[in-house]
């Protein structure tokens, strides 16, 4: 049973992947901003205008221009981008980590403060605790990203100095470690140079930061909403007539039980943060997928835009499967 | 070998070690985060490189890194840009004016190591005439083609190189055009040696170099950072060993970094915050005029912008100086003619002041004593769309009321290359060091049919202007230097009148470098911009 | 006759004492909760400081002064000047119509349409369910931002398009989450008497599904507005907002972000107000949820 709901499920992961191509499509073709002009510029002469014009075969009728685009696709070919004369396989290859390592550690951050503070806002509720944690946390969720990474750089990077500038690197580690998997502080570690890990983290510190800052409100929303509906319960009552430490209740008991939609409330989070976060990505210089994306849509770099919405749609689509799949199998009480 | 930057100098100065411990540490105190001794570090929007081979690139920052890995035949000095000085060429000579001889210098290498010959010039020349990039006509204006270059382009020994024109021209004009970006010289063998098919090793050289300028590239990573590495056979060599062009999108995180000293020069600070560094003794604030002017088209399409007072109203109406000191004091100079100032041949009077009740009268007498309403086009970023908003005020405040129309950058372009715009602001920077270059964009249209072939800006603003076009046409030939100069300025003050464009600013570039960084000298042409003197002391 | 007494009376009389009575401890316990009344308050005095702007104001909103750009707080202009020397104090006040506004319609927009494509799916059922699902599924795995963006590239950027750009990428989370009430409810009792008391499909969502669902709607909506807020900003900031010269706040915080390290009160007071609107309508839904929607609490 549980089974068959599954594979229902996955049939649909590429009509899903379908749906978002076309789409991706349509709004490329409807953007108003000529494709052409990214390759040659505002100035060429008109006649290698047209001729980048066939070359990309814009001159074709929208139908077919899809159908190729898709058996393109289909191959494992993602064309050539335009802006950054790359294949776009090997550009998102190249910005994808960066956006990796950046939503890794927000995520990460974003789950050792929110959850604590959930539950404890939970416990406390509505006490003066419970009321500062709301405050607290929807204070990060209030405020423009891009203003939150501005007074961040502002305070930590320019007043206090504890935080390196924008950037994924300082300058004397730029091109210094040998990229094998492009996430910096992995391919630091790999080349065991402590030197160059310590920077690379201290670059994320600042963006990730902002970002966890920014994604605290919901996950510490989620765990005070699990945690006392738990605390609500029988059993509950029942561990506190016979005495058990209030403690011990909490962590032992009902943590473990809110353990597995709160995983699944981090997956979709995390999902949301792997689209890249364009604007923090622009304030602190992060070469992401945000950018990558933004930047190749206002210049209509078609191949570009196309890829890497799909390589975001394919990995929310398989991240959101994998929340529903937890959470059929692990949750107790979804039997 | 190029040198390589060890790892062990850099860390040497502690500095990136020291960033480290201080975010391990907080509390310590502030970092001594300093770019590392022998490196310079440069803040810049780089996103519009799509290219760095010259035959192809015709943005600014990819021009500007060209220019400096590259070396021409001929060039132009920025202290006195109107002389023309030999690059790699000794001498230069005409009989004819139509078939010119080049003598190359002895003793110029490339990066290789290899010494530079009139087949490498040669190559050079006919590679960017039979790929066809965008800069490419700047080179096949003097009729070179895909069939003729072979013949017309041709080494006659290893320092005598001789190019054949299609018709007599001035040469001031041929050689202003071979001192642009496209006029680089590459080096055979090693760019052959990289072709993939008849690509002429176009996909290859779209991201290394193969030339023989101050600096050699060694790695472009799109819309993250730039870096260049001295060349060890450069004459004279540069000072620094690295360069370190890093994209940085926000002007603020520019600033910021520049103050901390993480960065040694920033490019793309706002008016406002360079007004703000001027007078801090930590910093050197260097302006240079750019051969790029801003403007307001009028399409001719538009029934009331087609009435020379209307036209005439709005160049009356606006306040040049007002929005020049108020909103773009150190990064634009009024200039109201379509040659910027520092190009042969620039007109620099500035017959147009906000005029108002002439301008209202102008407006009464064409026919709109109610005033009337035109579509304005814009790009959405600072300060452009400052601008904007100034001269909707301006103009409205004679009963011009603009209906404001934001879009991207590219989406105003596009709109105007499709003769879509009624009246929109637009930049124009000169492709090539002469003054027909701008004369052409602005006072030519040979054909204003939709499907004409030469879509000159005159074009796109639908301006119907056949004399105009035949005597600007004739300017290009006229061999006497000096009366082609005269000619051009007839011509700028004769446009300045009638045409359908508002010349409204010229753009000063500005860069702000710590005071404690020398020798960056910046060109009114992006490839004319120099790093090879830069040093940190 | 409405007294306290009435409302809170264990045995109502009638469905409106029922409903009233309903809402009245509602209202009790949502002022139990400091936050969400401070939050409800703060919305309050926005919503009618943009009423009546036009009163409070000082300035013409679009009127330039090009001389006295960037001028500090005053007695004569409270707030200080912006780029190009508007009072920023009456631009904060009417652009409080526009941003509220601009969220105002964001939710008239995306609220009924996410109902509606929910409550269809839910109840319907089958083919209708899984065409309307894999729609919703293919808007869910898009980008936002960028989805948005591509959308207000495609027309032209303004208020207009932003609102429908937002709209386009906040609908989908309701589609889902009014779908999720639906299927909890499509086969209760009070629904399957309705039907067999020969209801059509339409009158059965419409009058008596769709209604079950708007309590976790309204909690979403609320909770929604600081992000629609947030996401105006966010075009702002790349150029595609609500174009000036209008004084839509998240524009203002965006054009003004090159000054914030010397005139810092101009992006500064724009963020103020984006923060106390974001934060109200946070705390405010925060508030009605533990009401309203007590199993999610």
């Amino acid at each position: 049973m549980r089974l068959k709901a599954l594979g229902a499920t996955l049939v649909t992961v590429p009509i899903t992947l379908f749906g978002l191509v076309l789409v991706t499509f349509l709004i490329g073709r409807v953007v108003p901003i000529d494709p052409v002009l990214a390759i040659v510029g505002d100035r060429a002469p008109q006649e290698v205008v047209e001729r980048a014009r066939l070359e990309l075969g814009l001159d074709r009728p929208l139908i077919e221009q899809f159908l190729r685009f898709v058996v393109q696709i289909a191959s494992g070919d993602l064309g050539r981008s335009v802006m950054t004369a790359n294949p776009v396989t090997q550009d998102i290859a190249r910005f994808f980590p960066a956006t990796f390592e950046l939503a890794t550690v927000a995520i990460i951050l974003a789950s050792l403060v929110g959850v604590p503070l959930g539950v404890l806002a939970a416990v406390r509720q509505g006490g003066w605790l419970d009321q500062s944690v709301r405050l607290f946390c929807l204070a990060g969720h209030s405020l423009p990203v891009f203003v939150l990474g501005l007074l961040s750089l502002l305070l930590f990077y320019a007043k206090l100095g504890w935080a390196p500038g924008p950037g994924r690197q300082g300058i004397a580690y730029e091109d210094m470690v040998d990229v094998r998997t492009g996430v910096l502080t992995v391919d630091a570690l790999l080349a065991g140079d402590w030197g160059a890990f310590w920077d690379a983290l201290a670059h994320l510190a600042q963006p990730a930061g902002v970002l966890a800052f920014f994604s605290l409100a919901y996950i510490a929303r989620m765990a005070r909403a699990f945690m006392l509906a738990e605390l609500s319960s029988e059993y509950v009552t029942t561990a506190r007539a016979k005495g058990l430490s209030e403690t011990r209740i909490i962590w032992r008991h009902a943590f473990r039980n809110i353990a597995v939609p709160l995983v699944t409330v981090l997956v979709l989070t995390y999902a949301g943060l792997l689209e890249g976060a364009v604007l923090t990505e622009t304030i602190f210089s992060w070469p992401g997928l945000g950018q990558y994306l933004t930047v190749s849509l206002l210049n209509a770099d078609m191949n570009a835009v196309l890829g890497a919405t799909l390589v975001v749609g394919l990995i929310y689509v398989v991240l959101n499967l994998f929340a529903d799949l937890l959470y059929r199998l692990l949750d107790p009480r979804v039997r | 070998m190029l040198p390589t930057v060890t790892r062990r100098a850099l860390l040497a100065t502690g500095t990136a070690a020291g960033a480290a411990t201080a975010f391990l540490a907080p509390g310590i105190g502030p970092a001594t985060a300093q770019s590392p001794p022998g490196v310079i570090v440069m803040a810049k929007q780089i996103d519009d490189i799509t290219s760095l081979d010259p035959a192809e690139a015709f943005e600014y920052t990819g021009t500007e890194i060209i220019g400096n890995v590259y070396r021409k035949l001929v060039t132009t000095p920025n202290d006195d840009p109107a002389r023309l000085v030999g690059d790699l060429a000794e001498s230069w000579a005409t009989s004819d004016n139509r078939i010119f001889t080049f003598t190359l210098k002895a003793g110029a290498k490339f990066a290789s190591g290899a010494p530079v010959t009139a087949e490498d010039a040669a190559f050079s020349l006919r590679r960017a005439a039979i790929l066809n990039k965008s800069p490419a006509f700047i080179i096949n204006q003097f009729g070179f083609t895909r069939d003729n270059a072979e013949a017309r382009i041709r080494a006659t020994d290893a320092r005598t190189l001789v190019l054949e024109c299609a018709a007599p021209t001035s040469p001031s004009f041929l050689y202003y055009c071979l001192s642009a970006a496209v006029g680089s010289i590459v080096e055979k063998a090693v760019v052959m040696a990289r072709a993939q098919g008849d690509d002429l090793g176009n996909g290859w050289l779209k991201q290394n170099s193969a030339g023989g300028g101050a600096y050699v590239l060694r790695q472009w990573r799109a819309s993250e950072s730039v870096m260049l590495d001295a060349n060890p056979n450069a004459d004279p060599a540069p000072r620094t060993r690295r360069i370190i062009i890093r994209h940085m999108l926000d002007s603020s995180a520019q600033l910021l970094g520049l103050q901390r000293g993480d960065i040694d020069i920033a490019r793309n600070l706002v008016a406002d915050q360079i007004n703000a560094l001027r007078s801090d003794s930590r910093f050197r604030v260097m302006p240079q005029r750019k051969a790029s002017l801003m403007y307001l088209s009028l399409s001719q399409r538009h029934p009331a912008l087609a009435r020379p007072e209307v036209r005439q109203a709005i160049k009356l109406a606006i306040d040049y100086e007002g929005i020049q000191r108020n909103i773009v004091s150190t990064t634009y100079a009024v200039h109201q003619a379509f040659l910027p100032e520092g190009l042969p041949g620039a007109l620099t009077e500035k017959p147009f002041a906000q005029r108002q009740e002439e301008a209202r009268a102008l407006l009464r007498q064409a026919g709109f004593p109610n005033g009337l309403e035109v579509a304005l086009d814009y790009s959405s970023g600072a300060p452009i769309s400052d601008i904007a908003q100034a001269i909707q005020a301006q103009l409205g405040a004679v009963g011009i009321r603009l209906r404001m129309v934001a879009g991207e950058m590219r989406q105003v372009i596009t709109k105007t290359r499709a003769r879509q715009h009624e009246m929109a602001i637009v930049r124009w920077g000169s492709d090539y060091f002469d003054p027909h270059s701008n004369a052409e964009a602005f006072s030519m249209n040979p054909d204003n049919g939709d499907n004409a072939r030469n879509r000159t800006l005159a074009w796109r603003a639908s301006w119907e202007i056949p004399d105009l076009t035949a005597r600007t046409a004739a300017a290009v030939t006229d061999t006497d230097g000096a009366r082609r100069v005269a000619t051009y300025q007839a011509l700028q003050r004769e446009h300045q009148q009638v045409s359908p464009f508002v010349i409204l600013l010229q753009e000063i570039e500005v860069a702000v470098t710590r005071a404690n960084v020398t020798g960056l000298e910046l060109g009114p042409m992006s490839d004319r911009t120099s790093f090879s003197g830069i040093v940190k002391a | 006759m409405i007294s306290s007494d009435w409302l809170l009376s264990s045995e109502p009389a009638s469905r409106r004492q029922a409903a009233w009575g309903r809402r009245y401890q509602a209202w009790l316990a949502f002022r139990r909760n400091p936050l969400a009344v401070a939050g409800l308050a703060v919305a309050l005095a926005m919503l009618l400081m943009a009423v009546f702007a036009p009163l409070l104001a000082t300035h013409d909103p679009g009127a330039q002064n090009l001389a006295n750009r960037l001028q500090p707080p005053s007695a004569a202009h409270w707030f200080g000047t912006d780029e190009l020397g508007r009072d920023v104090w009456t631009r904060i006040l009417y652009g409080a119509r526009i941003t509220l506004g601009m969220v105002v319609a964001v939710v008239l927009l995306v609220a009924p349409v996410g109902l509606l494509v929910g409550c269809a799916a839910g109840y319907a059922g089958g083919w209708l369910d899984r065409i309307l699902m894999r729609v919703t599924d293919v808007f869910l795995a898009f980008p936002r931002l960028i989805l948005a963006l591509a959308f207000v590239a495609a027309m032209k950027p303004g208020v207009e398009s932003a609102v429908a750009a937002i709209a386009l990428t906040a609908w989908p989370p309701y589609a889902r989450l009014a779908r999720a009430e639906t299927l909890r409810i499509r086969d209760a009792d009070f629904i399957a008497a309705v039907r067999m008391a020969g209801a059509s499909p339409w009158r059965i969502v419409l009058r008596h599904v769709a209604p079950v669902c708007i309590p976790s709607l309204i909690v979403r909506v609320t909770l929604d507005m600081s992000s629609i807020i947030l996401t105006a900003a966010g075009l702002g900031f790349l150029g595609l907002g609500a174009q000036p010269p209008l004084p839509e706040w998240g524009t203002m915080i965006a054009t003004a972000r090159r000054f914030i390290l010397d005139q810092w009160w101009v992006p500064v007071i724009p963020g103020i107000a984006i923060f106390l609107a974001s934060l109200s309508f946070n705390l405010l839904g925060d508030g009605l949820r533990d009401v309203l929607d007590p199993k999610q609490r």
